[in-house]
C-alpha cells in the first residue's frame, strides 16, 4: 500500500508548454492511491490524462517528455534522479523546463 | 568704437581658425593611436596575442578597483590582458558580454553578428545607438566597445557562423561566448566548441526569463548531453515574437562577462554543471545540479557519432536566424493580398475582419473596424467568443441580404497565425457558426503597413 503521493510541479520557463495547461504554472496535485509506487514515467502519463487535454504532442514525444523540456526532481536534473524510472515521494517537487534560445 | 570692434572681430577670427587646426590635429593623433577598425567578411588567421610582462601605470590606475581583489590582483589581470574570447552574436546578450569583457581588460574580442542595427533592437542591445541603423551590428559593438577602452583588440566579424567557417574561427580563441538567438546556431557553436577543446558560456533569455550554463568545461557536460535533440521548431518562441523586456538579457550576458572573467582569469566557473536560472517577474535566481558528460552524447561522448561540423538547419529544421518563419498552409484561392482587401474597403463591399492576434498586440495597432479574437481562443472554442463571432456573422448576413456564406477575413501580423486561424474557421463553418467564406489575409498587418499604409505602424 502506498500512499497518496503530493507533488507540485511547475513550468519555470514561459517558452510555451504552460500555454497548454492554461497558463498556470504551478499545479499541487495529489495522486490516487495505487497498490505500486509511482514513477515519472506513470507520472508523464497522469498529465496527459487529466491536466493536458490538447495539443500532447508539445509536452511528451513517446513515454517521454518532448526534445527542449528539461525536468528538474527537487532542484536536479532529473538524469541524475533515474529520469523516468525514478519513484515519487511525498511532497516531490518537479519542475518542467522550456528551454530558451532568444538572445 | 567700431575701430575696437573690428580688430575684437579679427582677433576671434583668429582664434577660432587657431581652435579649429587644433581639433584636426588632435583628431590626427587620436588616430594614429588607433588603426581604423576594419570589418571582417570572413575568417582570417590572427596573430597569437601576447601576454604582457607587466602592467603598466596606466593599466594599474585604471583597473586598480578590481586589482584590489584578492580574487583577481595583478596575476590574474595579466591572464585577462592574454585571453581572447569570441562572442557570438551582437544582441541583447552579447553588447553587455563584450561591454564589460572590454572594461575588464580582456584582451582580444571578436564580436560576431551577421545582422545589421535596427530601431526595434535599440532597448536591449545597448551598445548599439540611433545613429547606427542599418549599419553592420559587429562593427557598432566594436566601435563603442573602442571609446570604452582602446586597449582591447577588437575584431568585428560581419558574416553567419557556419559549419565551414566555425572551426577555423573558434580555433583562434580561448573561450567562446554563445549569445546567439537560434537552435541551429546553438548547436553548432557547441559542436564547433567541442571538436576545438573551448569553453563554451552560453546564456539565452526570452519575455522576463533567462538561463545559463557553461559548456564543456573541466570535463563537464556538453550542451548535446542535456540536449540530446533539437526541440520541434514549432515550440520554439524568438524574442521578435515572444517579447522580451531589455534588461532581462541584459542580466544575463553580465553573468555571462562574470562567468568569461572567471575562466579567463584563472579563478574558474562554477557553472560548469549547473544551470543558472533567472526569473525577473519575481526577481529570484536558481541553480540546478545538472547531469555529468554524458558517455553516449553525439559529440563529445565515448563513441561520437559527429566528428565535423554538419548541417543543422536540417538537423534542427529551422532556419540559422530569429527572423520569424513563414508558414504556407493554404492554397491560393484561401488567400487574399493586402492590396485586395483594400479594393475590398475602397468598394464598401460587407464583410467581417477578424485580427486573431492576442490582446497584447491589438493594444499596440490594429485596423478600426477589426473584430478581435485571439487564435488561443479560437482553437480552444472559448463560447462567449465563438457567440460574440455568431453575431456578427448574423449581422453580416442582414447587410449581404442573405449571402449564403458571406465574407470573413482573417488578419494578423504576418501571415501565419491567421492561416491557422482559417484552418479552424474552416472546421466550425456550418456547424458550430453559420457558414462563412473564410479567407486569409497574406502577411499580415505588417504587410498592410509596408504595402497600403506607410502610417500605420509596424513593430
Amino acid at each position: 500500500m502506498y500512499a497518496k503521493i503530493c507533488l507540485i510541479f511547475l513550468f519555470l520557463s514561459r517558452g510555451g508548454a504552460e500555454l497548454l495547461f492554461k497558463g498556470v504554472k504551478e499545479h499541487h496535485v495529489t495522486l490516487p492511491t495505487q497498490s505500486e509506487p509511482w514513477d515519472v514515467k506513470q507520472l508523464l502519463v497522469w498529465i496527459q490524462r487529466n491536466l493536458l487535454k490538447e495539443r500532447p504532442e508539445l509536452f511528451v514525444q513517446g513515454d517521454s517528455v518532448r526534445p527542449g523540456i528539461l525536468v528538474l526532481i527537487n532542484d536536479a536534473d532529473w538524469e541524475l534522479m533515474g529520469e523516468l524510472d525514478y519513484q515519487l515521494q511525498d511532497q516531490d517537487n518537479i519542475v518542467f523546463i522550456s528551454t530558451l534560445h532568444g538572445g | 568704437m567700431a575701430e575696437e570692434e573690428c580688430s575684437l572681430k579679427v582677433l576671434l577670427e583668429e582664434k577660432d581658425r587657431e581652435i579649429a587646426a587644433l581639433k584636426c590635429k588632435l583628431a590626427q593623433l587620436e588616430k594614429s593611436h588607433a588603426p581604423a577598425l576594419e570589418l571582417h567578411g570572413k575568417v582570417t588567421p590572427l596573430t597569437p596575442l601576447r601576454a604582457k610582462p607587466a602592467l603598466s601605470n596606466e593599466d594599474i590606475m585604471r583597473y586598480s578597483r578590481q586589482l584590489l581583489l584578492p580574487e583577481l590582483g595583478v596575476k590574474g589581470q595579466l591572464n585577462l590582458s592574454k585571453t581572447s574570447v569570441l562572442v557570438v552574436g551582437c544582441g541583447g546578450l552579447g553588447c553587455p558580454l563584450a561591454q564589460y569583457l572590454a572594461a575588464a581588460g580582456i584582451g582580444r574580442l571578436g564580436l560576431l553578428d551577421y545582422d545589421e542595427v535596427e530601431l526595434s533592437n535599440l532597448h536591449r542591445q545597448v551598445l548599439h545607438g540611433e545613429e547606427n541603423q542599418g549599419h553592420a551590428k559587429a562593427l557598432s559593438a566594436a566601435s563603442a566597445v573602442r571609446r570604452l577602452n582602446s586597449t582591447v583588440e577588437c575584431i568585428p566579424y560581419h558574416l553567419q557562423l557556419s559549419p565551414e567557417n566555425a572551426l577555423q574561427l573558434i580555433q583562434q580563441y580561448d573561450i567562446v561566448a554563445d549569445c546567439s538567438d537560434n537552435v541551429p546556431t546553438r548547436y553548432l557553436v557547441n559542436d564547433a566548441c567541442v571538436l576545438s577543446g573551448k569553453p563554451l558560456v552560453s546564456a539565452s533569455a526570452l519575455r522576463m526569463e533567462g538561463q545559463l550554463t557553461v559548456y564543456n568545461y573541466r570535463g563537464g557536460p556538453c550542451y548535446r548531453c542535456l540536449y540530446p535533440l533539437p526541440p520541434p521548431p514549432e515550440t520554439v518562441t524568438n524574442c521578435s515574437d515572444g517579447g522580451v523586456l531589455g534588461v532581462v538579457p541584459g542580466i544575463m550576458g553580465c553573468l555571462q562577462a562574470l562567468e568569461v572573467l572567471k575562466i579567463a582569469s584563472g579563478q574558474g566557473s562554477s557553472c560548469g554543471q549547473q544551470l543558472v536560472m533567472f526569473d525577473g517577474l519575481g526577481a529570484k535566481f536558481r541553480s540546478i545540479r545538472l547531469r555529468p558528460k554524458q558517455a553516449d552524447c553525439a559529440v563529445c561522448g565515448e563513441n561520437p557519432s559527429v566528428t565535423r561540423l554538419v548541417d543543422y538547419e536540417t538537423f534542427c529544421g529551422s532556419a540559422a536566424t530569429d527572423k520569424c518563419r513563414k508558414l504556407n498552409l493554404l492554397s491560393r484561392d484561401q488567400r487574399i493580398t493586402v492590396k485586395d482587401y483594400k479594393s475590398i474597403l475602397d468598394n464598401s463591399d460587407p464583410h467581417l475582419l477578424l485580427d486573431v492576434r492576442p490582446l497584447v498586440e491589438v493594444d499596440i495597432c490594429h485596423l478600426p473596424f477589426s473584430l478581435n479574437i485571439p487564435l488561443s481562443n479560437l482553437e480552444e472554442r472559448k463560447s462567449e467568443q465563438i457567440q460574440l463571432l455568431q453575431e456578427k456573422i448574423s449581422q453580416l448576413k442582414q447587410q449581404t441580404a442573405g449571402d449564403c456564406r458571406p465574407p470573413v477575413f482573417v488578419i494578423c501580423k504576418l501571415g501565419n497565425d491567421s492561416q491557422k486561424a482559417v484552418q479552424v474557421l474552416e472546421k466550425m463553418s456550418g456547424s458550430e457558426v453559420d457558414s462563412i467564406t473564410v479567407k486569409d489575409i497574406s502577411g499580415g498587418l505588417m504587410a498592410w503597413a509596408q504595402t497600403v499604409d506607410p502610417t500605420f505602424p509596424q513593430y
